[in-house]
């Protein structure tokens, strides 16, 4: 037994992190932020010269061919760095319905456009605001031609294509669409985290190809988030560590009463608390990530539990972490509302921690009958 | 990264089970259990006993252990393999968690060699139990303000005092007892470490009714025992120093357990058994985000165990994650606990099952606050993450600079 990462992922994750150091500071983020400018195109194209958009798309499709762990491990720090990047959205979600479901054609586009740098990706499931069911899908796709409207549909905006989940007939399907074709009207949209820009998106009428079989759209939107909550929960957890790192710092060097902060107990408990939070996210990561990679009967209760509890873990830290920075915490100026708005960004993408409590809890029920 | 056995692994785990096969018989996975010592009932100290002869006879006792004190020199993996494979058996609660786990490897580090071949060889065989004499009224957590005496005497030690809280001295024969020796030395300077005859004359053993009614622990007084010198471990004055390693193995063994008799499972089944607003509460959106709130902590805790004992394998000791285990499994076997009654509604208070009521949850109830003292409080696991693995500063100490005598401590009266 080896329940660890090998050193060759953690050399990645070395990489990653001093790559990003260097390139997504605090300050360039704040660059993007309040330029409301959806993604840093230098940082993007960076990413791709590192092979990190394909770090799980095979080879013959210009992918660095590695496997899900090494993509937790980019993931991570991506997460730690806030690194103001479409990479969940291409690199969890689209790259992973076009390699589940697409067909040859299909996987030869998507998949080597984004491997090279040249496709940013989405997936658009949701319609309104409450939850994803079923029910709630009401856009249509005719088997050529895409209607409706999705959102919020993160980086929607600038995306070159998105998956879509719409009506066929009486069942759901996944549809791609390109996103500059005729039909497609976007609509940016407010939201907590400029750096991952919400969108809405209208089709009328568009041109759209199916992914995968007709009617097995809402099973293979599900697979697709599983797996994708898996590396999400890592990006989390990446976040949930520099958090309160930075914290850290701070009440080390943070005196009052004549004392440095973190010398207060009943911080220095909320701390511990905040610690333990994390390693038990962590080692459902951990177990999410062996059951991704090993397709493992496993990887929904596996994935759940690892979103879960490192969204769990990220919004303790970050609201910790304006608490324990005093009065500064609560300012523009100081980077923790940058932490506490990523970190709620990410627990609402692909679902709800809610809704993730909800599919695992079904998944328990099956297992326990 | 791969949970799977070795080649290895799996051939002593195979080997692991067919003794177990021919030994033991399986346990209904699905039956809750009592894994709180304090709720064996009968002439479990015996079969106890009988099971570690059993064990050590065919070579499966204290597997790491050197074998010259009756271990088998196994890998960590191994003993782990062992526990595990033990753990799906219907076999006695053990009563060698302390020995085993704590006070043999302190004898492993600090003893003599004629001390390691007196006392580990008969502890493997298990027909002396031991137990642990730390606490004192006045002295829990902080164990180094404790004050029980040992004056020399010749080649003799006298003592006197009181311990408290101690587990299973009623069957024990020896334990394992940190006195004062120099009540003029700052603190943790005047302390020794003895190793100490339970049926000797001047002990007197006194079982504690806990509050949920069983006696698990004990208050033992000491009036004028003798304890030869040749029972000292280390040095005069080095008793705080070996005192610490005894508790570095406490925190990992106690870690390694999950708290309560119940599960996940039971949980499901038990909300799938009664109902709310006349459904079936398992249909109750709160009742269902809790169970998975409570499934992600039991999975990140058990997956944290096996990320330590990836480590042992690998050769690593464990990283400080291991310390977490105790904190957060005792909160959540509470929880649990209040949950599990809180479903059973206005009989959830009922403790037997005449009415229907299913009483674990009731038991786990009245069982985790001792959890929450035992091996460390949360308030004290809490402060060793912060300062030891984290790396905050410590408390301001007013206990630190003066000799022991003049310090303030206990309960003003
Ligand atoms: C919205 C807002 C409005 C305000 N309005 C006013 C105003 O009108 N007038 C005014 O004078 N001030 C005002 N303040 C300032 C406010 O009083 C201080 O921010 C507050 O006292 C905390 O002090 P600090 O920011 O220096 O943080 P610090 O004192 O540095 O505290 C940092 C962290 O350490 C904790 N901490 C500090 N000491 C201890 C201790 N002994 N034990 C445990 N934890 C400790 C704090 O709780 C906090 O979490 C305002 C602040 C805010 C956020
Ligand atoms: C079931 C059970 C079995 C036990 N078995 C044994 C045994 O076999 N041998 C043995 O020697 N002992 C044993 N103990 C004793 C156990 O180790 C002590 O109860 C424990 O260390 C707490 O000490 P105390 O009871 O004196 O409480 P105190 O130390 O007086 O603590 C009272 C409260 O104050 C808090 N507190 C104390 N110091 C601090 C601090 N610095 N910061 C914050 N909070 C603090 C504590 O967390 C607690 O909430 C057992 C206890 C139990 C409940």
């Amino acid at each position: 037994m080896n329940f660890d990462f090998s050193e060759e992922q953690k050399l990645l994750q070395q990489t990653a992190k001093e790559f990003l150091e260097e390139n997504s500071s605090l300050v360039h983020v704040r660059e993007i932020f309040e330029a409301d400018a959806g993604y840093s195109k230098a940082l993007w194209k960076g990413a791709a010269e590192l092979g990190w958009l394909g770090v799980s798309i095979p080879e013959e499709y210009g992918g660095a061919g590695f496997g899900y762990l090494e993509a937790a491990m980019i993931a991570g720090e991506i997460g730690a760095y806030l690194a103001p990047i479409p990479f969940s959205s291409t690199v969890y979600l689209a790259a992973e319905a076009i390699k589940r479901a697409g067909d040859d054609a299909q996987k030869t586009k998507y998949l080597t456009g984004i491997a090279s740098g040249d496709l940013v990706g989405t997936m658009a499931t949701t319609e309104k605001v409450g939850s994803l069911t079923e029910k709630s899908i009401n856009a249509t796709f005719d088997g050529s031609k895409l209607s409706g409207t999705k959102l919020p549909v993160c980086d929607g905006d600038e995306a070159d294509f998105a998956i879509v989940l719409a009506k066929e007939g009486s069942g759901l399907s996944l549809v791609v669409v390109d996103l500059d074709a005729a039909g497609v009207e976007r609509k940016k949209l407010q939201s907590l985290d400029p750096t991952r820009a919400q969108a809405q998106l209208t089709f009328n009428d568009a041109s759209a190809t199916r992914l995968g079989a007709a009617g097995e759209g809402w099973d293979l939107a599900q697979d697709v988030l599983t797996r994708a909550a898996v590396l999400m929960a890592f990006e989390q957890l990446g976040c949930a560590d520099r958090a309160f790192q930075i914290t850290f710092d701070f009440m080390m060097n943070r005196y009052a009463f004549g004392r440095p902060i973190a010398s207060f107990q009943s911080l220095k408990h909320r701390m511990a608390d905040l610690y333990a939070d994390r390693e038990v996210a962590r080692s459902n990561c951990y177990w999410a990530a062996w059951a991704l990679e090993n397709d493992h009967e496993e990887l929904r209760e596996a994935a759940a539990s690892a979103k879960i509890s490192a969204s769990d873990a990220l919004d303790h830290t970050t609201v910790e972490m304006i608490q324990m920075h005093g009065g500064v915490g609560y300012t523009w100026e100081y980077d923790c509302h940058l932490f506490y708005r990523r970190g709620k960004v990410l627990a609402h993408t692909l679902g709800t921690t809610d809704e993730w409590r909800e599919k695992l809890v079904t998944k328990l029920i099956e297992d326990a009958a | 990264m791969d949970f799977n056995d070795s080649p290895e692994e799996a051939a002593y785990r195979a080997k692991v089970r067919e003794w177990l096969d021919a030994n033991a018989t399986l346990r209904d996975p699905d039956a809750p259990r009592a894994n709180m010592l304090d709720e064996a009932e009968g002439d479990y100290v015996q079969k106890a006993k009988d099971w570690q002869l059993t064990k050590h006879e065919a070579g499966w006792a204290c597997l790491r252990w050197p074998k010259e004190f009756g271990g088998q020199e196994a890998t960590a993996m191994e003993s782990v393999i062992f526990n595990q494979e033990e753990g799906r058996y219907e076999v006695p609660p053990s009563i060698y968690g302390i020995g085993h786990g704590m006070l043999g490897p302190t004898i492993m580090a600090h003893g003599t060699d004629d001390q390691k071949k007196r006392f580990l060889p008969n502890m493997v065989k298990g027909d002396e139990v031991w137990c642990q004499l730390f606490s004192e009224p006045d002295a829990g957590s902080d164990l180094a303000g404790l004050k029980t005496s040992a004056v020399k005497d010749g080649d003799d030690w006298i003592i006197n005092g009181q311990k408290i809280w101690t587990t299973g001295a009623q069957f024990c024969k020896w334990g394992m007892l940190v006195a004062r020796t120099d009540p003029n030395a700052v603190k943790h300077a005047g302390l020794t470490y003895f190793i100490v005859d339970m049926e000797a004359e001047g002990v007197d053993i006194r079982p504690i009714k806990q509050m949920s009614g069983a006696s698990g622990f004990n208050e033992v007084f000491f009036s004028d025992v003798r304890v030869p010198d040749a029972n000292r471990l280390d040095a005069v004055g080095n008793g705080w120093r070996v005192a610490i390693t005894t508790l570095m193995n406490e925190r990992s063994s106690i870690g390694g357990s999950l708290g309560g008799g119940v599960g996940i499972k039971d949980l499901v089944k038990l909300a799938q058994g009664v109902e709310i607003n006349d459904k079936p509460a398992i249909e109750d959106g709160g009742v269902r985000r809790k169970i998975a709130d409570f499934a992600v902590r039991r999975s990140g805790l058990k997956y944290t165990g096996q990320r330590s004992l990836s480590a042992l394998s690998q050769g690593a000791t464990p990283g400080p994650e291991a310390s977490i285990g105790k904190l957060v499994a005792a909160i959540m076997g509470l929880e649990m606990g209040e949950f599990g009654m809180e479903l059973q509604g206005a009989g959830g208070i009922l403790t037997s099952d005449e009415a229907g009521a299913d009483p674990a949850w009731q038991h786990t109830y009245m069982a985790m606050p001792g959890l929450r003292h035992a091996g460390g409080t949360d308030e004290i696991l809490r402060n060793i993450i912060a300062e030891r693995v984290l790396g905050m500063p410590g408390e301001p100490r007013m206990d630190k600079e003066k000799p022991f005598k003049d310090i303030p401590s206990g309960t003003a009266r």
